[in-house]
């Protein structure tokens, strides 16, 4: 038994059991998803990082310990951005085709992600350092961040309410498009990578490789149109 | 395939080092995207193994959200002060978001039958 606990003290010192941790959650968070036909609901990041917290919390492992392990993942979503650009080309005639129907209803799309978070926060009575978190949660995280910071908000919140959003996306996009008819892939990846960043572009090419280039781009598209409008929308509406 | 691993990264970098020069409001991996499809459309095809690594890449993308997912747990007491207001945004921001974008483009831009998809109205199947 001491051999066993000093292996334990060991392992849990080195980056391999927590990577391990986030492999084995993954797939079980997959298996789960495929089991179940792709059904949005069972979201496999969803159920992965319930299973790993509660891991954490029950063994008194801190945050800083679990990502010393995990970041190895975490770096690899660089990577994975870069190489959106593969089904991007791939559908690059359709791209071209519809580029200004993409550019605006991607800014529509911007617009009132940013206007519905902060109105419905406000009406709700929410604080001030709490909207301005909100605003920009539908773009991806470094520049969700570094918005928030700038206009005054907690960019640590809004860390945690852009993956929020993601997983949010991912689970009730399908149920949305569906209810509203939206047939074409064209539209639904669009949709989903301008309110879910790269979480909604997951889902969207784990459906259809179209819908995953368009999300992909709509991604790309969308942090841009918040990085530039939300600025200048908050000086409109908050003045002072 | 390793060299186009480091093709792939070397794009991150150079949008990484490109957004840090010029202060573009983008992160460095989306602009790295840019460079990537740039070069595609100049070189006209994907090589084989390029696709190849690309795959490995994007098959298991929701894997490598997972430690940001966990990082969540950091943030729950922020979360939970202003928790109803913070919850109901984001829900109905978030469907909105959805339907304006879908419905925009589909009426902006009908697209041709073979892009559709076949559900309509059911849950989508896997490819």
């Amino acid at each position: 038994m001491k051999n066993l606990s000093e292996a334990w003290v060991y392992l849990s010192a080195s980056p391999l059991l927590h990577l391990t941790l986030t492999l084995v959650a993954y797939q079980i968070g997959l298996a789960l998803y495929r089991q179940s036909k792709l059904n949005p609901l069972l979201n496999p990041v969803l159920i992965s990082v319930i299973l790993i917290v509660s891991v954490l919390v029950a063994t008194g492992t801190s945050y800083a310990t679990y990502f010393d392990g995990a970041k190895f993942v975490h770096f690899l979503l660089g990577p994975a951005t870069v190489a959106l650009a593969i089904p991007l080309y791939r559908q690059f005639e359709l791209v071209r085709r519809s580029a200004v129907a993409i550019v605006c209803s991607v800014v529509a799309g911007s617009l009132t992600s940013m206007l519905s978070a902060v109105g419905v926060a406000s009406l709700l009575g929410g604080s001030r350092a709490s909207m301005i978190s909100l605003a920009p949660k539908s773009v991806t995280t470094p520049v969700a961040m570094g918005i928030s910071e700038q206009l005054g908000g907690l960019p640590s919140l809004t860390a945690a309410l852009v993956i929020l959003t993601g997983i949010l996306g991912a689970m009730i996009g399908t149920f949305i498009l569906n209810a509203l008819g939206i047939k074409s892939w064209a539209a639904r990846g669009l949709a989903m990578g301008t309110a879910s960043h790269g979480l909604g572009t997951a889902r969207a090419l784990q459906v259809n490789e179209l819908a995953g280039a368009f999300s992909g781009l709509a991604m790309g598209l969308n942090a841009l149109a918040t990085a530039l409008l939300l600025p200048l929308l908050w000086k409109l509406l908050f003045p002072n | 395939m390793l060299s186009y691993l480091t093709i792939i990264f070397g794009c991150q970098l150079l949008g990484e080092l490109l957004v840090a020069a010029v202060g573009l409001p983008i992160p460095g991996p989306v602009c790295g995207m840019m460079i990537l499809f740039s070069g595609l459309l100049i070189r006209g095809s994907i090589p084989d193994d390029l696709a190849t690594v690309g795959a490995s890449l994007l098959d298991n993308l929701s894997l490598l959200f997972i430690p940001a997912g966990v990082g969540v747990m950091l943030h729950a007491s922020l979360l939970q002060r202003d928790w109803l207001p913070i919850s109901i945004s984001l829900i109905v921001s978030t469907g909105l978001t959805i339907a304006v974008t879908a419905l925009l483009m589909s009426w902006l831009s009908p697209s041709p039958a073979e892009t559709q998809s076949p559900a309509g109205g059911k849950l989508e199947k896997p490819k």
